[in-house]
């Protein structure tokens, strides 16, 4: 193992459908329970079968939790896979395939095997993902008998043949393994009590939302499947028998978001997942929920686009949509999870808040986040049980009552002896329709009064690094470990990182870590730096230089190793 | 006639003297009043346009949405809490054209929720343009040269996507159409109730002295037979009046759903069970 990264990157890449999906889900949660630290992150066309796709997966010694470059090994499946990873692949990569695959690479360290033939020998050339898994596991020193048992707890419920014959390919596989042990060096794990990775959770960033969710209290769940977001959808019908959540597949984007609001005005927790396209179908809906003050939470995972774009890739390009989507002026939050902790606990307080405040909770991930995988410390601790904010309605019950707050008590339909009664058009207090425009001149006045609250509510971001710091590098959402891995191993004092999970308002606090730094530097998956136009709107002050990608792929530690003392240069040049 | 839904008097009605919304306003009232349901336990549910004001006229809990989208919304309601009684109400324009979409997978849902149609062939609160029901030839300020477009025909696409209750009425006619909202109402599905109605103010052509000449009730059908009811929906002239059908056994959206299928305690009257939610979590160690 090299010992300035403490861990090795491995990749995976074939077509897809080849099984690439199997073999990381084998082998990372082999690893997890063997207590190594891993991270897995996929990369895929926009296809069913075929192309070319990745998958890297990272096992470490320490806590490992974001994308690099590097390729220690390569196992790849198919013909193209090799020029697909190739502009990553160094004279130091193991590269690793079948005989008539890797045949035709020029590399120094080739290894090839027969992984197909004896995949069909032993009776399916599927297994020839577990043959891999085989290997890869006897390089990380894990026994045939540990393995043995995982792949058997694995596949737990298959019949008895099939869990036998991934037994065998597994052990065809650690054979393999013995021709390489000479090449690869990997130390041995030291056992010790620190590094108890069982009691923590592995999962991806899908999960950390879903289990959010349904800590906050989710009931209902009402969408149309748009990549990468449908994870949620998923996620929750796979559970929602068990957890009293409804879900429902709409017929497009607009029927999701008016059953959202719906549900949540007849007094459910209702939450909608999409991506930017499909959100911007939801731009009237989430108006209506605006003007009717009812809550909503909404799950954007963001792709690439315009239009369609780059549907299966990551980028950060629909803040402005989401700061800025509705027609209308109203209050709104808008989150944007970057680690797995924040994942869960900022889907649970979407809905603690959207309810608080009866207005409109956006949590903005992207395809980089909800497909990422690491291990993070357990959120068994739930905290408070959702807290429901609805009100018995009384005969004289008036649902836009003007409180001070701006918030008028919410009462549902059925529950109590008044009338709901909610209105798309201006409204009086009674929810009646209105052309008065002092009534429209109060209501406009009671509904953006919420936002002085909300901003009180404001997450502050994190600051990552010495407290005195000359460069401040600025991020916000998934990017949040690829940058702080780059800046530890810069190794300096003088660049701290801010990372804002919390896009949207900003917190009143916020100015003074900018004022303190002598150069911002802001760091944005996209061409625009969306979130510097939002710094300069709430605190008056913007990034010196921006660091942008917005090539459809998550910035990998190396690039940023590269670009952050560049920039900060160039600056001083200046 | 007052009924337990009636507003204060002082309400300034937004409808245009002789409108059409008037009687059905008044009809809808009496209905429900005479099926003695609970003002609390109604929701009324629209979209936008003139006919989509109509739960402003009502006492009772309302949810006026979007433009086409009152389906959705009423569908969501419904499921969450199937105890209350949802009916969903708005014009042509509104149901047939931006809502077009929710009206067929409404259908192809079976909520158990009452879907009302004002069908005036116009647009009114817009200023008469052409509506997917205006007849070809129709002169509007945009069609400048009549509507050119095969009418859409609500009752026969209801049909084909087997719409558990599907029927027309007259406004012109409070008794029948009484009737016909009674058993709307009363049917355990999703219903159609299609109202031809008179725009006084941009419907020259289709104005109560041409419903009379141009509608008349079926005779002898039997509600059950779907193959006749179909013929009969795409019958144009006259327009046939009345229930062409019912399906009774037809399952509910709420009852299909895997949600109901242990447990019939509405949604949102179950408590949340961290101890479950726990568990799940910990399947991820």
């Amino acid at each position: 193992m090299e010992s300035e990264n403490q861990d090795i990157s491995i990749i995976i890449a074939g077509e897809a459908g080849q099984g690439i999906q199997s073999v990381e889900q084998l082998f990372v949660t082999l690893l997890h329970h063997m207590d190594y630290y891993v991270f897995s992150t996929k990369e895929y066309m926009s296809r069913v079968r075929g192309g070319s796709n990745s998958t890297e997966i990272r096992a470490s010694l320490l806590p490992v939790n974001s994308f690099v470059d590097r390729i220690d090994i390569l196992i790849i499946l198919d013909e193209k896979a090799f020029d697909h990873v190739s502009h990553r692949v160094t004279d130091d990569t193991i590269i690793i395939g079948d005989d008539k695959i890797v045949s035709s690479i020029s590399h120094p360290h080739v290894f090839s095997f027969d992984f197909t033939r004896s995949a069909k020998q032993i009776g399916n050339v599927v297994y020839a993902n577990t043959i891999a898994v085989g290997l890869l596991a006897s390089l990380f020193h894990i026994s045939s008998k540990e393995l043995q048992k995982h792949i058997a707890s694995f596949f737990s419920g298959k019949s008895e043949q099939i869990i036998n014959d991934n037994i065998q390919s597994m052990k065809k596989g650690i054979s393999f393994a013995q021709t390489l042990t000479s090449s690869i060096q990997i130390p041995e794990k030291i056992k010790n009590d620190l590094n108890d990775t069982n009691s923590l959770l592995l999962l991806n960033g899908t999960q950390a939302i879903g289990l959010g969710a349904l800590a906050g209290g989710v009931n209902f769940i009402s969408s149309y499947p748009m990549s990468p977001s449908t994870g949620v959808l998923t996620f929750l019908a796979s559970i929602g028998k068990k957890t009293n959540v409804f879900v429902e597949q709409a017929e497009d984007e607009i029927a999701a978001i008016n059953m959202a609001v719906g549900a949540w005005y007849a007094g459910a927790r209702a939450l909608v997942t999409t991506s930017g396209g499909g959100f911007a179908l939801m731009g009237e809906g989430l108006s209506l929920a605006a003007m009717t003050e009812t809550p909503v939470v909404i799950h954007i995972a963001q792709r690439p686009g315009p239009a369609t774009g780059l549907p299966t890739r990551t980028e950060q390009g629909d803040l402005q949509l989401a700061v800025h989507a509705g027609h209308g002026e109203f209050p709104r939050v808008i989150y944007a999870p970057g680690t797995l902790q924040e994942g869960f606990f900022l889907a649970k307080r979407s809905f603690d808040l959207a309810d608080r405040y009866q207005i409109p909770v956006i949590l903005l991930s992207d395809q980089y986040f909800v497909d990422s995988k690491y291990q993070t410390s357990s959120f068994l601790e739930l905290g408070k049980k959702p807290n429901h904010h609805i009100v018995r309605t009384t005969e004289s019950y008036e649902r836009y009552a003007n409180d001070i707050s701006g918030v008028s008590p919410r009462g549902i339909p059925g529950y109590g002896s008044g009338y709901v009664c909610v209105d798309s058009d201006e409204h009086d207090e009674a929810g009646r329709i209105t052309e008065s425009g002092e009534v429209r001149k109060q209501m406009v006045e009671k509904r953006l009064r919420k936002m002085q609250q909300i901003r009180k509510q404001s997450i502050l971001p994190t600051l990552y690094g010495s407290a005195q710091y000359e460069t401040l590098l600025i991020g916000w959402g998934s990017t949040v470990h690829n940058i702080e891995e780059a800046r530890k191993k810069m190794k300096t004092d003088r660049i701290s990182f801010l990372h804002f999970s919390q896009v949207y308002p900003l917190h009143p606090k916020t100015k003074t870590y900018l004022e303190k730094a002598n150069r911002i530097i802001s760091i944005e998956n996209n061409a625009t730096a969306q979130f510097d136009q939002v710094l300069l709107e709430e605190t008056g002050i913007s990034a010196d230089a921006h660091i942008l990608q917005y090539t459809g792929h998550p910035f990998s530690v190396e690039t940023l190793l590269q670009k952050i003392p560049e920039t900060i240069q160039a600056l001083e040049e200046e | 006639m007052n009924t337990s839904f009636d507003v204060s008097d002082d309400i300034d009605v937004a409808w245009c003297p002789g409108c059409g919304n008037f009687s059905i306003l008044s009809t809808l009232k009496k209905t429900l009043s005479d099926l003695n349901l609970e003002a609390q336990q109604l929701v009324m549910v629209s979209g936008i346009g003139q006919a989509a004001k109509i739960p402003q006229y009502f006492k009772t809990n309302y949810f006026n949405g979007l433009h086409g989208r009152a389906l959705p919304a009423a569908t969501a309601i419904k499921a969450v809490n199937p105890s209350l009684t949802v009916i969903a109400e708005s014009g042509d324009g509104d149901m047939y054209g931006e809502g077009g979409n929710h009206f067929i997978h409404t259908i192809r849902r079976n909520p158990d929720i009452t879907n009302i149609v004002h069908n005036n062939m116009v647009y009114g609160l817009t200023k008469g343009q052409a509506s997917p029901t205006s007849q070809r030839g129709f002169d509007t300020p945009v069609q400048v040269d009549g509507v050119i477009l095969e009418p859409f025909n609500p009752l026969a696409v209801a049909l084909s996507l087997d719409a558990s209750f599907v029927a027309r009425a007259y406004a012109g006619d409070q008794k029948q159409t009484k009737n016909i909202l009674s058993k709307a109402i009363q049917h355990k599905g999703y219903s159609l109730v299609d109202i031809l109605q008179p725009c006084v103010s941009f419907n020259k052509v289709n104005t109560h002295g041409w419903y009379k000449k141009h509608t008349e009730y079926i005779k002898d059908h039997k509600v059950s037979d779907k193959e006749k009811a179909l013929h009969l929906a795409l019958q144009t002239d006259p327009l046939l009046l009345g229930i062409f059908y019912q399906n009774k056994e037809k399952q509910t959206f709420e009852t299909m759903h895997p949600i109901y299928e242990r447990e019939q305690t509405p949604l949102i009257k179950r408590s949340y069970n961290s101890e479950v939610v726990k568990q799940i979590i910990k399947s991820y160690q």
